[in-house]
């Protein structure tokens, strides 16, 4: 599975309206500058890789894509419109959903109880209104099928799980919820190889469901081997937008790397960057 | 894990799982493995009359009470939190029930509803400090040990002129209908129909040994089942496991963390509420000593059943079962020829035995090693 080839990618048409659409964002803390002047763009069916060092900003970027942290200048346009959500819950509700390294799962409860955590279903009225704890199981089993992970049994705890399995139950429970912007917060970081190949192959699966995927990473090989467009973050400015194949690995490292480096690159490579 | 894995049904895959391995991961194992060992212990060492009928009440009894806050402790405990404030609630619980009945006369259709009202805003007063401050329930709630049980004992010199002691709610209660609902024995009828045809044991002139089964072991039963459906079916009982799982996830996920939390504290002083009501009826009067340091015996009986300490595991059925084993070690001591200070001895040792048995149980469930 760590074969690329295996990965169709999005190949989304440049037409294709994107969900959320980011220009030229600012957002400035007191006198510190965070977010310096970021495009970015998402589009139904795509991976889109933001890739940045620590520090660049991107968990300002994430908490202004969701909605937590309005722009100072800028535009942020959600299906066309302006967007203006109060609260995390909205942007949810709206369907961006951002799965943060943390993953907001409990270790000692069950993969259902996770999965319907807090949106949990019912059956009955009244007082006999109960977690429909039967439906729960079904869907979530069939939700991990569909992701590639077969479980022992629904009630098995989450903590009985691998990193990889785990965040691919986040992902599947964002995208259950119908998520249409599923933005995922370094999601290899802490993975082995085998681990992370199974998160990149459910971000396959994901995009190849029409949800667009915006792939936060500072690791260039993940990145390129699901990635269908590449922006790099640095200082908190993006330096513009690839296309895959247009650009190489040992590029984007540069990139990430900032300023120096990339005078550096310029010279060697002829100006190609 | 890849995708070349065959799909199978989800039944199949439970079945894979054997019975035994399920049942040890259950938080209850240990509480009903203990009752086991407790009993069998005390069949070989305790004269024959502990388990005849009269003689499992008699250790059911003091284990209902002790039940009814054990199983309100566990679901806090569930939920993250500590209450080590729900023994001096009794108390207060009581004084403000002996108030209601003896200083202004009310009838108990008014007066125990009120009484579970206040309780649940003394609940809710302790739950919205550790809420609001972020402090650790086990600091505030040691505060409320020491506030109630003093206002218990001020309160009761203010009611009674001067003594710790409010007596004569038998009197004043006798002959409310709603009296036997929370006192005395249930089914008379069922018994004295047993002793008739010879089903119970019977003294010599034909009334049976046991009259009824004590309201309080039925409330015990109800309550157990009641808290165990609430926890395993329903939305609530999945806020409270992961409120006490990880309240910051649990609130990213939409889980509404502080009213679960604060709705627990209030359930909580209202299981000792309902046990001030029925040792106080029963009793006919209300003292400043009213659960003294059931705090920590409930607490016992709560991580008995399975309870985690640190919150988001346990289970009210297992607190029904580390209540049973607490009254049959303090009552079945009595039928043996132990010293009966054995008791705490026993008790500690069970603690420790549970503590390390859950951690175990805990790593198995996770998968740590």
């Amino acid at each position: 599975m760590t074969d690329n080839s295996k990965f169709h990618h999005g190949d989304v048409d440049d037409s294709v309206a994107p969900i959320v659409q980011m220009k030229d964002i600012e957002k400035h803390f007191g006198n510190i500058i965070a977010l310096a002047g970021v495009s970015f763009d998402i589009r139904p069916g795509e991976c889109h890789c933001l890739l940045g060092d620590n520090g660049a900003g991107k968990s300002t970027f994430i908490k202004t894509m969701s909605g937590v942290h309005q722009p100072t200048h800028g535009e942020i346009l959600f299906e066309g419109k302006p967007m203006s959500f109060a609260t995390p819950r909205d942007s949810m509700e709206a369907g961006i959903a951002t799965v943060f390294q943390d993953l907001a799962m409990i270790p000692l409860m069950s993969v259902a109880r996770n999965f319907f955590m807090g949106r949990e279903p019912t059956k009955g009225r009244g007082l006999a209104k109960r977690f429909d704890v039967d439906r729960a199981n079904e869907i979530t089993m069939a939700e991990m099928r569909k992701m590639g992970i077969n479980l022992r049994a629904p009630d098995q705890a989450v903590g009985t799980l691998s990193g990889g399995e785990r965040q691919t139950v986040a992902i599947a429970r964002a995208v259950y919820f119908g998520a249409k912007v599923l933005i995922l917060d370094e999601p290899t970081s802490a993975l082995g190889v085998r681990q992370t190949s199974n998160v990149l192959a459910t971000i396959d699966k994901v995009r190849s469901q029409g949800v667009g995927v915006v792939f936060i990473s500072h690791n260039v090989r993940h990145a390129l081997a699901v990635g269908d467009r590449f922006t790099v973050l640095n200082r908190g400015k993006t330096l513009g937008t690839a296309k895959r194949g247009e650009i190489t690995p040992e590029e984007l490292q540069d990139l990430m790397a900032g300023g120096q480096e990339l005078a550096q690159l310029e010279g060697s490579l002829g100006g190609t960057v | 894990m890849s995708d070349t894995t065959p799909h199978t049904t989800a039944d199949e895959r439970i079945k894979a799982e054997p019975l035994f391995s399920r049942l040890m991961k259950r938080p209850e194992l240990g509480a009903i493995a203990g009752v086991v060992l407790v009993a069998i212990f005390f069949l070989i060492t305790a004269d024959s009359a502990m388990f005849t009928t009269s003689g499992i009440i008699n250790f059911l009894t003091p284990a209902a009470q002790l039940g009814i806050l054990a199983i309100g402790a566990s679901m806090l405990m569930i939920g993250g939190e500590f209450d080590l404030s729900i023994g001096s609630m009794v108390a207060f619980a009581g004084l403000f029930f002996g108030i209601c009945v003896m200083v202004w006369g009310l009838p108990l259709i008014i007066a125990i509803p009120m009484t579970f009202l206040f309780s649940a805003f003394v609940g809710a007063i302790n739950g919205t400090i550790v809420i609001r401050s972020g402090l650790p329930s086990f600091i505030v709630t040691l505060a409320f040990l020491f506030i109630l049980r003093g206002l218990s004992l001020v309160g009761l010199k203010w009611a009674s002129g001067g003594s710790t002691q409010l007596r004569g709610v038998r009197d004043a209660t006798e002959n409310d209908w709603l009296a036997p609902i929370f006192s005395g024995d249930a089914f008379p009828a069922l018994f004295a129909w047993l002793a008739e045809h010879d089903l119970v044991e019977t003294f010599k002139n034909g009334t049976p040994k046991v009259t009824g089964i004590p309201v309080e072991i039925i409330w015990f039963v109800l309550l157990a089942l009641v808290a165990t459906y609430i926890l395993l079916r329903t939305p609530a009982g999945n806020w409270i496991f992961a409120a006490g799982g990880d309240a910051d996830a649990a609130s990213n996920s939409g889980v509404p963390v502080k009213r679960v939390k604060v709705s627990l504290f209030m359930v909580t002083a209202c299981c000792a509420a309902l046990v001030a009501i029925i040792t106080v009826i029963d009793a006919g009067s209300t003292d400043a000593r009213r659960g003294f340091q059931k705090e920590f015996e409930a607490i016992i009986a709560a991580v008995i059943g399975g309870c985690l300490l640190t919150g988001g595991y346990g289970s009210a059925i297992g607190a029904f079962f580390g209540s049973i084993i607490f009254g049959m070690v303090v009552i079945g001591l009595t039928y043996t020829n132990f010293d009966q200070d054995w008791f705490q001895v026993f008790l500690g040792g069970m603690l420790l035995i549970a503590v390390l048995f859950n951690n175990a149980i805990r790593k198995r469930v996770t998968g740590e090693r």
